[in-house]
């Protein structure tokens, strides 16, 4: 058994094996890995690389992916703006 | 409409409208007013996964990639830095080079940082990005978004989720006019009517979100979008009549009694 280490994942710590990759970390979060991007320690990595790159204490992993989006949702919603009476 | 194509970067698209998918009660919905819309250009946001709860469905799930082109956005993007950041974050998730580039200046109105939104499109530009930058309605911004590589420019009509329709269309028409890449309008659409006026007015395409998934009825509204985006081409190319201030008759005076 290897030792357990301390990362970060979209802002929350977890604990991972100590010689885990980012491919290992997003199969155990049962994440596929079509059409998500990942961003270790703000380096964007290659989706071939998942499996290359493994992960150290203390490093910052980004998983995103996309979602419904036309424009951000806000000031207007926010009773700030200009409301017209239809 | 057929045989009228519209064509960005070497890219054909066969739907001058194209929509959001945003703000919808669910994918279910999104899916349907999508279809409604008979859009073929469906943008999206890039965030972070939801890693606690892995039982969503995802959106991307619902919308067949081989019918839409997913169009990536940078929204809520309020620097260069970040805006860069999801734009490559976006190309990374493996979807396409294009980018929806917005680069916001402030959350009351969401109008675009010009500045900052020039600077970031010559950066992507370089990097291969196709870049449609999210725009302002000024004539100078759009032309300096051409020359430094955008391959269509899309002015907004009102601030975005508005609903107050097309604010300044003779700045709109300068830029029709002046800027020799497709104009995307996007943005500050309310209605039917708002939709048709943007393609009477010679924008390539309309580009919208909120009036549909806001509307009562995003699905009917969807449709009504299809037809008014469809009907405001079509009189456009007809050519309209010039206005008069007194009346001509459409009926011959010869043969009255």
């Amino acid at each position: 058994m290897t030792d357990a280490i301390q990362i970060q994942v979209n802002g929350e710590q977890r604990g991972c094996r100590a010689d885990a990759t980012v491919g290992d970390l997003l199969r155990e979060l049962a994440i596929k890995t079509e059409r998500v991007a990942v961003e270790l320690n703000l380096e964007i990595l290659e989706r071939k690389d998942f499996d290359q790159r493994s992960l150290k204490q203390g490093d910052r992993v980004e998983i995103l992916s996309f979602i419904g989006g036309g424009a951000p949702v806000a000031a207007q919603y926010r009773g700030r703006g200009l409301v017209h009476a239809e | 409409m057929q045989n009228d194509p519209l064509i960005i970067a070497g890219r054909e698209f066969t739907s001058r409208l194209w929509v959001g998918t945003g703000k919808y009660k669910d994918f279910a919905e999104t899916k349907k007013a999508i279809e409604a819309s008979g859009a073929d250009v469906v943008t999206v946001a890039v965030r972070r996964v939801n890693i606690t709860d892995r039982s969503k469905d995802n959106l991307l799930d619902y919308l067949d990639p081989k019918k839409y082109t997913i169009l990536p956005n940078t929204a809520g993007c309020y620097n260069v830095e970040d805006a860069l950041r999801y734009a490559r974050l976006a190309r990374a998730a493996g979807v396409s080079d294009l980018i929806k580039l917005e680069v916001l200046g402030d959350e009351r109105t969401l109008f675009p940082d010009t500045a900052g939104l020039i600077e970031a499109a010559k950066i992507l530009v370089k990097e291969g990005f196709i870049v449609l930058p999210y725009t302002n309605d000024d004539p100078i911004v759009a032309q300096k978004l051409v020359d430094v590589g955008c391959p269509a420019v899309m002015p907004l009509a009102a601030p975005i989720g508005s609903g107050l329709g097309i604010r300044n269309p003779y700045n709109l028409k300068i830029i029709m006019e002046m800027i020799k890449v497709p104009i995307i309008v996007d943005a500050g659409v309310g209605t039917a009517s708002d939709a048709a006026f943007a393609m009477e007015l010679g924008a390539d395409a309309v580009l919208m979100n909120t009036a549909i998934a806001g509307a009562q009825d995003p699905i009917a509204m969807a449709e009504a979008m299809k037809y008014a985006v469809h009907a405001g081409r079509l009189a456009y190319k007809a050519g309209r009549i010039t206005r008069k201030l007194y009346a001509t008759a459409s009926s011959p005076i010869e043969g009255m009694l």
